[in-house]
């Protein structure tokens, strides 16, 4: 390849369709993994769309219960195994990790596209799935009802069986890029916290996801061959796939969380022109919650029929992942102290976040009290709160990362205006819809209900007419990104003033091979000069 | 067979910055792959073991079933196989490619003799009936959940036999590597790789072998 | 059903139960402890935002404090503190849940796809459960066929029916009326229609409705009939044979009005008091060549249907 072509644009450098499939640039790979999310969560979003839609009404209205089932099923898979798990550190993950670290690329390409390939393998299932019938296993895909031969979910299963193996690729390439690509000068403690967050993930991705991958199988072994591991009626024990499931999807939480943790500090920073406070802190906690995750899955199953110890431990170890995460949020605060604060459009995503995780993370802490739980376990009250984390806190915090890299992902600016608006109908759409189910779920109103008492329909309607403004905010959002493709102005360098690498150092849109020359780093991602008086 | 390719330096890939990078990086991802593979038996495993203690009766009557001599035999080809693995990156570090290749070749047969073993007994079991779950028909067994025990046995043994056709994939491929490439100090990353793979289906099998075939 | 209400104040059902008033306690500790650190939360970073805007596009922070022990020290031994206690809080309500108290009346509850029953040890089952108030309650809760999860907001407790297993969940009521139970682990099509009443009653109503519905499921049957009933939907099937072939316990057919012998020695003869005393103290006589293993069924097995058995056994020459 010629010097000429190495010191252009990556989404000019090689042109037409076959180029950017086969591509092993990790930007490229980026935006496809982001046009895919986005498709998918407005895949996932419609589900939810039109269930909330019938449940307007506590009795039947357009849909008859099984299609209900099938459609919260789908939406909670395709929520959290297409959208959210791959989500930031496909998209924006893949794009910036190596220019924030100044290599070149990922320590594995070709590994990379081939985790993009499983993703779309599994999305490709489960989408063929629906040509099988109706999956309507619920996310969890609980035994023995998961065990019902219903052709649907065995492809359902499959499909998540292979997006576990894009997950696990993608955090080992990213742990190997973390320890050997870094730039000369680039110390650990000179990582961008995005960075740090998707080491956090990854180690999760690496270790937990494999037990999720064999309990899939399982389950298929047991839907085919009736061995009698999960299926009481031929002695199987469908507690025991509960706690495998949970040992994976548990963590997975923390997987979906915590690289929106990392976009949160980037942006908190950049707009307020501050060092973020506590910097170790925030980097060590990941790592730290991390770890303490993955001894917490039993706070799923308090009412399951574990043994009153193993309750009691997990109750007590659930307390313990909280307190990094609250540390978190008042370093956040902290930081924002004295800043020189801009309210862009990602800067509402950030604060948004700050507000939705507060609320998500307290209810999280009243789900962990055990007398409580007992109480709030599948109800809304626990739909509400991981609404809160998974929707609220990092998909807001996924847009307004998307927000803030556009311009160098893209070259082009958004309109401020129209960005503005898009959040805040977000955040009131958002709020409308998810609060109102924090009081019925408390009331005692259970989850996955297509009929429920007609006490409850004030709130399921005002949690309706929320989801209509959220839609209308996120499709403002979305289309003002969409626009500015055609109608922005050129994006500069750096329009954010930011400190990191990608923006001091790699051109807007960033060359095929990130840098020019491969940066020498003297100073840390956060070493904003104070205003002189 | 006939030298008649000159193996060439292997040549850094363009994103590394030098081959120390390059193998680093290799070696670490392995590892980190391995250790996901790890969760993953570890958690077949801790399956087992429940099913185990659920199901005492079956686990012994199902283990008499399997020939122990034959298991025996089998871990004697995977240490032998782990131990030719060793050697050919050995040789690989000293840059003796005909070596490599000589312990990479017995390596393989090794591995189908493994393979060639698995055979009888997997024919042997279908030959009595002693399968998983619906397709047990074997007679003669007490315990009601005896096909529990035969639905873990050909789960846990047949994911191992896909690694092992994995392992052995990459043993070819390292053969074919070795024809192009030239090995050295600084690069052995096939080999080396592939070794580590094959390491971690012995592991699997050491634990898996007691577990079906002896312990109780 | 769909009209019943589980409500009265704005977070919570309205209390129904001895848990009821612990539950809430931490429940409202908590939501308490939440405003006061989301007002705290939000309500700085408004300050700050508001404090701190840029107001020309070149300015920078007015300082970069990335560190301060005190603070940190404090935010991080503070929430630590708080979730401790909430912690043993919780695991205190929680063990009361656990605990049945001796005196509690024993009702086996079993979910299917998509109805409750409540078998009753007077030896019948109804869809609805009545209890009396004031009277703890322990329930031993089985499915038949996948997990179906019962609920009591009112009362706020919630165990998982897990086919092939046994749960047990106790309550005291302490008001009387009707409460919804809901199935609240997803099971399928009618998951959201497996709903069902807890109706809970004086001592004296209970009483009668009791023996009412005891004798209105095998009243109008011959007790002979009923006994059988009794024998195989009491579980003495599960040891006890009706033709004469070895069981774990001795086979009925044929005892009644033949001696048997003891493992002490000494011979009785099986008639309707000999029958009754095995029933309700097993071990007080117990057949020679057998364990001392079958339980007491004292205080579950009615009167009525221990004399049903009796002719039940009377019948099988
Ligand atoms: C992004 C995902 C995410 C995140 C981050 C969390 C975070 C937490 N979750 Fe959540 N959770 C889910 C996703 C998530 N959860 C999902 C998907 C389910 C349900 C799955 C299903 O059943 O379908 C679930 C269910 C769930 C349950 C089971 C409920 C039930 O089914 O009965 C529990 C119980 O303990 C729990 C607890 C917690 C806790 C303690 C945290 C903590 O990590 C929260 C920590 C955060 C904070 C504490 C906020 C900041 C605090 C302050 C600013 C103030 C000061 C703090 C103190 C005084 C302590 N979660
Ligand atoms: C993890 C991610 C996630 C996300 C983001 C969401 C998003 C939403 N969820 Fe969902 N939900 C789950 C995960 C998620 N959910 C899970 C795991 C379950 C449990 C399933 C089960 O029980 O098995 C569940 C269950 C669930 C229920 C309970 C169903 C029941 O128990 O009966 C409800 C009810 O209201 C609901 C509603 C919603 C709504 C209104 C949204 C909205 O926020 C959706 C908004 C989105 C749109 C309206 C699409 C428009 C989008 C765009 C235009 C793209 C914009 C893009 C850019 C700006 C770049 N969800
Ligand atoms: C766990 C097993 C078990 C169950 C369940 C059980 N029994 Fe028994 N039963 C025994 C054994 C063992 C004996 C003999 C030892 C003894 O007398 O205690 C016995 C003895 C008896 C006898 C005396 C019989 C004789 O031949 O003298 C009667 C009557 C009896 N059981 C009635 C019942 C009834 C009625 C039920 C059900 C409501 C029942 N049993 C349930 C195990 C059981
Ligand atoms: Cu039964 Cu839900
Ligand atoms: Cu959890």
């Amino acid at each position: 390849m010629s010097a000429h072509q190495e010191n252009i644009n990556y989404l000019k450098a090689r042109k037409g369709f076959l180029n950017w499939i086969v591509t092993v640039d990790h930007k490229r790979i980026g935006l496809m993994y982001l046009a895919s999310i986005i498709f998918f969560f407005i895949a996932g979003g419609t589900y939810a769309f039109l269930f909330r839609m019938e449940l307007w009404s506590p009795l039947q209205g357009f849909m008859t219960s099984d299609t209900y089932n099938h459609l919260f099923t789908m939406h909670g898979v395709i929520m959290v195994f297409l959208v959210v798990v791959p989500g930031i550190p496909g998209a924006l993950g893949n794009f910036l990790l190596p220019i924030q670290l100044g290599a070149k690329d990922l320590a594995f390409p070709k590994l990379n596209i081939t985790s993009l390939y499983l993703y779309w393998g599994g999305a490709t299932l489960a989408l063929f799935s629906l040509t099988q019938g109706r999956a309507d296993s619920g996310w969890t895909f609980y035994a023995p009802y998961s065990l019902s031969q219903n052709p649907a979910v065995l492809w359902m299963l499959t499909a998540a069986f292979i997006l576990g193996f894009s997950s696990i690729l993608t955090g080992l390439n990213f742990i190997v890029t973390i320890h050997k690509m870094r730039a000369p000068g680039m110390t650990w403690f000179r990582l961008p916290l995005f960075v740090w967050a998707l080491y956090a993930t990854g180690i999760m991705q690496v270790f937990a996801t494999p037990v999720l991958a064999i309990t899939l199988v399982l389950l298929l072994v047991e839907n085919f061959l009736h061995i009698g591991i999960f299926d009481p009626a031929l002695g199987g024990d469908p507690i025991m796939m509960q706690h495998f499931f949970w040992f994976y999807s548990h963590p997975a939480v923390y997987i979906i969380v915590v690289p929106a943790f990392g976009v949160v500090s980037e942006l908190i920073a950049t707009f307020s022109r501050k060092t973020i406070f506590g910097y170790k802190f925030i980097a060590f906690s990941s790592v730290a919650i991390t770890i303490i995750g993955f001894l917490v899955w039993g706070h799923h199953m308090f009412v399951a029929g574990q043994s009153d110890v193993a309750v009691t431990i997990f109750s007590f170890l659930t307390f313990f992942t909280a307190v990094p995460s609250a540390i978190k949020v008042f370093n956040w605060t902290t930081t924002l102290y004295q800043g020189s604060i801009k309210l862009t459009t990602p800067m509402l995503y950030a604060l948004q976040f700050l507000f939705n995780f507060t609320i998500g993370g307290l209810t999280g802490i009243i789900l962990g009290i055990l007398s409580v739980d007992i109480h709030l376990h599948d109800t809304y009250f626990v739909v509400s709160h991981f609404h809160y984390v998974a929707m609220g806190s990092t998909m807001i915090a996924f847009i307004g990362g998307i927000y803030y890299w556009w311009p160098k992902m893209t070259g082009k600016m958004f309109n401020e205006t129209w960005g503005r608006i898009g959040a805040v109908l977000v955040f009131i759409g958002f709020n409308v819809t998810f609060f109102v189910q924090l009081i019925m779920g408390s009331q005692g109103s259970p989850r996955r209900y297509y009929h429920y008492l007609d006490q409850f329909q004030i709130y399921h309607q005002i949690s309706t007419v929320g989801v209509v403004i959220l839609a209308l905010g996120l499709f403002t959002a979305l289309f003002n990104l969409l626009i500015s493709l055609r109608t922005g102005a050129t994006a500069p360098q750096n329009p954010w003033g930011a400190r990191t690498l990608e923006w001091t150092h790699a051109a807007t849109p960033p060359v095929l091979y990130n840098f020019t020359e491969t940066p020498i780093v003297t100073e840390g991602p956060y070493d904003y000069p104070v205003e002189k008086v | 067979m006939a030298e008649t390719i000159v193996p060439q330096e292997h040549e850094v890939a363009h994103h590394f910055d030098d081959l120390e990078q390059e193998f680093q990086s290799h070696r670490m991802g392995m590892w980190l792959f391995l250790a996901s593979e790890i969760m993953m038996f570890g958690a077949l495993l801790v399956g087992g073991f429940i099913l185990m203690y659920r199901f005492p009766g079956a686990f012994a009557e199902g283990r008499a079933h399997l020939d122990w001599r034959l298991g025996t035999i089998n871990t004697f080809f995977l240490l032998t196989s782990g131990y030719t693995m060793a050697l050919a990156a050995m040789h690989g570090q000293r840059g003796n490619q005909s070596a490599v290749r000589r312990n990479l070749w017995l390596s393989l047969l090794f591995a189908a003799g493994f393979l060639v073993v698995k055979f009888f007994e997997y024919s042997a079991k279908f030959h009595h009936g002693t399968l998983p779950g619906k397709y047990f028909t074997a007679a003669g067994f007490s315990d009601p959940h005896a096909h529990v025990f035969f639905g873990f046995y050909f789960v846990a043994t047949g994911l191992h036999v896909l690694h092992v056709l994995i392992g052995m994939g990459l043993m070819v491929w390292c053969l074919f590597v070795s024809r192009k490439v030239k090995f050295t100090r600084a690069y052995i990353t096939p080999v080396e790789m592939s070794g580590l793979y094959w390491a971690l289906i012995d592991l699997v099998w050491f634990i898996l072998f007691p577990l079906l075939y002896l312990v109780g | 059903m769909n009209s019943m209400e589980t409500t009265k104040t704005f977070w919570l059902p309205d209390q129904a139960s001895t848990f009821a008033g612990r539950v809430d306690w931490a429940f409202d500790l908590f939501l308490w402890i939440s405003t006061f650190f989301f007002v705290l939360v939000v309500g700085l970073i408004a300050l700050f935002v508001i404090k701190h805007r840029r107001r020309r596009p070149d300015q920078m922070a007015s300082g970069q404090m990335a560190h301060n022990t005190m603070l940190e020290t404090t935010w991080t031994v503070v929430p630590l503190l708080i979730v401790m206690g909430l912690f043993f809080i919780g695991m205190r309500g929680w063990w009361h849940m656990r605990i049945a108290p001796s005196n509690s009346i024993a009702i086996d509850v079993v979910g299917m796809k998509w109805k409750w029953t409540f078998n009753y040890m007077q030896g019948f089952s109804n869809d609805t459960l009545v209890v009396p108030v004031h009277q703890p309650v322990r329930l031993r809760i089985t499915s038949t066929d996948v997990i179906h999860s019962f609920y009591i907001p009112n009362f706020r407790t919630k165990v998982d029916a897990v086919p092939g297993r046994y749960q047990a969940l106790w309550f005291e009521a302490t008001k009387t009326g009707v409460f919804p139970v809901l199935c609240t682990q997803y099971c399928g099509t009618s998951h959201s229609y497996m709903i069902t009443a807890v109706k809970v009653v004086e001592r004296a109503e209970y009483d009668t409705w009791l023996s009412d519905a005891a004798s209105a499921s095998g009243g109008d049957v011959a007790p002979d009939a009923f006994g059988a009933t009794v024998y195989s939907k009491r579980g003495c099937n599960a040891c006890h044979t009706v033709d004469g072939s070895a069981g774990i316990g001795p086979t009925w057919k044929g005892i009644w009005d033949h001696h048997v012998k003891l493992a002490d020695g000494s011979t009785v003869e099986v008639n309707a008091a000999y029958i009754k005393q095995s029933v309700q103290d097993p071990t007080s006589q117990v057949v020679e060549g057998f364990p001392p293993i079958m339980p007491s069924y004292k205080g579950i097995l009615s009167d009525r249907e221990i004399e049903a058995v009796t002719a039940y056994i009377q019948t099988l020459k």
